[in-house]
């Protein structure tokens, strides 16, 4: 199911505003990748460009090549529907629909799909749940709102929403970054137990996380004000917290900046 | 002197005793106004010969007085529903297309021009309507009439261009920008982070609509469709020049029956004696409390999916 991806020669823009600058990267199947980097260096706009998600916002475009598999994914003929169907992603503030219930959110994207029997819906909504660590907190009240849930359950929410429809890549944006300490640990045990099944990126900023729960860091970094984000290294996240090959990797780490 | 840190602020009391005394003021106008009417609208009633309520026919001027806003009441119910079923999805539509669909240039032009119609004197509409409308629509009930004669609505011997249905037509014209330029503006505010929720899920934008944009925007599309109904019930000239004014109940929208409470109000109020007077503010209350019921059941549909509405 999880799959590797390719990106090389990488833009993005806002408009006129270049965000990220020539990104070259491969992320492997089956690890967790993790983007550091200071804030408004690029991370989320280049998480975005991996699911096609860049181009909603008016004026968004990318250049350059992502591709999945030998796949290209802004090829010509590549629906971005479907892209987003195979990539999946969860953002920073949780987001489940709000007058839908506990239940509808799940199988929210399982009706996009296709046509399911209720009792397939059912099987997939509680293995999705079950595949998030919800399952035991919400089995008495899957047809309850689902915006009645505390924010960590929320963002578990949204990833088994996200995990449903069988990703092959799953995108996380700072899931963490809205939740108590405790929730974030449950998302953390919950990424490391996704990862046999899927390729996750994670963008986060807390430097800690990234080393507990991924496999490689990502470090991006910006010249200046006003400038596009680039890439700076990418290597074997016990590799980059002990040994980075750049000084600036070694500075940001180690909070001389940032 | 030392001032004490937790004085109230000296802005603060002139203000709390002008907008407490408007709001009295207000509440006191309004009182007044519905105490005049009552009394008014008491010696017509109790010069009736006839039941208020029931009668159909409007005879307040005979020596003998008589009149019942029975189908007045109908007329104005069902002209409005009708322009509010005609008008609320094409509304939805363009507010849809406006908000979402057309590109931003384009939607700015749309948007300015649903504001300016909004902003039209209905007898502007009320004119267009018999003077183009009525003679229009004659082809079109007769083909209604020969062909779904099956639906009760289109059925009976009578096709009149002065009907129901072109009148409820000018109506669902005339509410219609209100309705759209309303839900456009709610359209516009679904939060974002539903939009993309949706989006990532690989929803296209007809599903992403439906799933974040329609969910969040339903409170506001029913106030608006209720401000939409709340117009239609009260218009009385583009009403007056088209409905035929014969007085009947009957759901054949094709046929010469149908009047409204506000239009008898202005056909009849110049040649009125002062009973005659007396029924139309009569009517005129009955008006007043239907637009309240039915702003109120508004409120319930939109209260009660208050649990799931809660947006994140
Ligand atoms: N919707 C947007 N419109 C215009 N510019 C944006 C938008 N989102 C982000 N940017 C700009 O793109 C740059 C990168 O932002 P972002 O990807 O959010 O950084 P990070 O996630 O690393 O904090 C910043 O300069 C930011 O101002
Ligand atoms: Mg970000």
């Amino acid at each position: 199911m999880a799959k590797q991806i390719e990106v090389s020669g990488l833009d993005a823009y806002y408009g006129a505003h270049k965000a990220i600058e020539d990104i070259t990267m491969t992320i492997e199947p089956r690890t967790v990748t993790a983007f550091i980097g200071p804030s408004g260096c690029g991370k989320s706009t280049f998480l975005r460009t991996l699911n096609r998600m860049h181009e909603v916002i008016p004026g968004a475009r990318v250049e350059g090549k992502v591709r999945l598999e030998e796949q290209d994914l802004y090829g010509p003929d590549v629906d971005p529907v479907s892209v987003r169907r195979t990539i999946g992603m969860v953002f920073q503030r949780p987001n489940p629909f709000p007058t839908m219930s506990i239940y509808d959110n799940v199988a929210a994207g399982l009706r996009l799909n296709g046509r399911f029997s209720r009792s397939e819906l059912d099987g997939i909504v509680e293995s999705s749940l079950k595949g998030a660590n919800l399952w035991n907190e919400v089995k008495d009240r899957l047809h309850k709102p689902g915006s009645g849930l505390s924010g960590g359950q929320q963002q578990r929410l949204c990833i088994a929403r996200a995990i449903a429809v069988r990703p092959q890549v799953l995108l996380m944006d700072e899931p963490c970054s809205a939740l108590d300490p405790i929730s974030t640990l449950a998302i953390e045990d919950l990424i490391s137990s996704l990862k046999t099944d899927y390729t996750i990126v994670i963008v986060t900023h807390n430097m800690q996380q990234a080393a507990r729960v991924s496999d490689k860091t990502a470090f991006f970094n910006l010249a200046g004000q006003g400038q596009p984000g680039k890439l700076i290294e990418m290597d074997d996240t016990s590799r980059i917290f002990t040994n980075p090959g750049m000084k600036a990797t070694e500075d940001y780490i180690t909070g001389r900046f940032g | 002197m030392r001032r004490s840190a937790f004085r109230r602020s000296r802005g603060d009391a002139p203000f709390r005793l002008a907008s407490t005394g408007a709001g009295v003021v207000l509440l006191a106008i309004m009182a007044a106004i519905g105490v005049f009417l009552v009394v008014k609208a008491i010696p017509a009633l109790q010069a009736n010969t006839s039941n208020f309520l029931t009668e159909k026919i409007w005879n307040p001027n005979a020596v003998e007085p008589a009149f019942g806003i029975g189908a007045l009441a109908f007329g104005t119910v069902l002209s409005s529903f009708l322009a509010l079923v005609i008008a609320t999805p094409v509304a939805i539509g363009v507010a849809l297309f406006i908000s979402h669909y057309a590109p931003r240039r384009l939607a700015a032009v749309l948007g300015y021009v649903v504001d300016l119609l909004a902003a039209v004197p209905s007898v502007v509409y009320g004119l267009w309507g018999v003077v183009f409308l009525v003679p229009f629509m004659r082809g079109p009930s007769e083909f209604l009439n020969t062909y779904f004669a099956w639906i009760p609505i289109f059925g009976g011997d009578q096709v009149v261009g002065k009907s129901m249905l072109t009148a409820s037509i000018v109506l669902a014209i005339m509410i219609l920008p209100i309705i759209a330029a309303i839900s456009r503006e709610v359209f516009l505010q679904a939060p974002k982070t539903q939009e993309e929720a949706a989006l990532a899920l690989g929803a296209t934008r007809w599903e992403m609509i439906r799933m974040s944009v329609l969910p969040f925007g339903r409170p506001g599309v029913i106030s608006a469709a209720m401000l939409g109904l709340g117009r239609a019930m009260g218009e009385t000239i583009a009403v007056a020049l088209i409905l035929p004014a014969t007085f009947g109940i009957s759901f054949e929208i094709l046929g010469p029956n149908g009047n409204s409470i506000a239009a008898n109000i202005a056909n009849g109020f110049g040649e009125a004696t002062a009973v005659g007077r007396g029924a139309l503010i009569a009517s005129g209350l009955v008006l007043f409390l239907i637009t309240l019921v039915v702003n109120m059941a508004a409120r319930l549909v939109i209260a009660r999916r208050k649990e799931f509405a809660r947006a994140a």
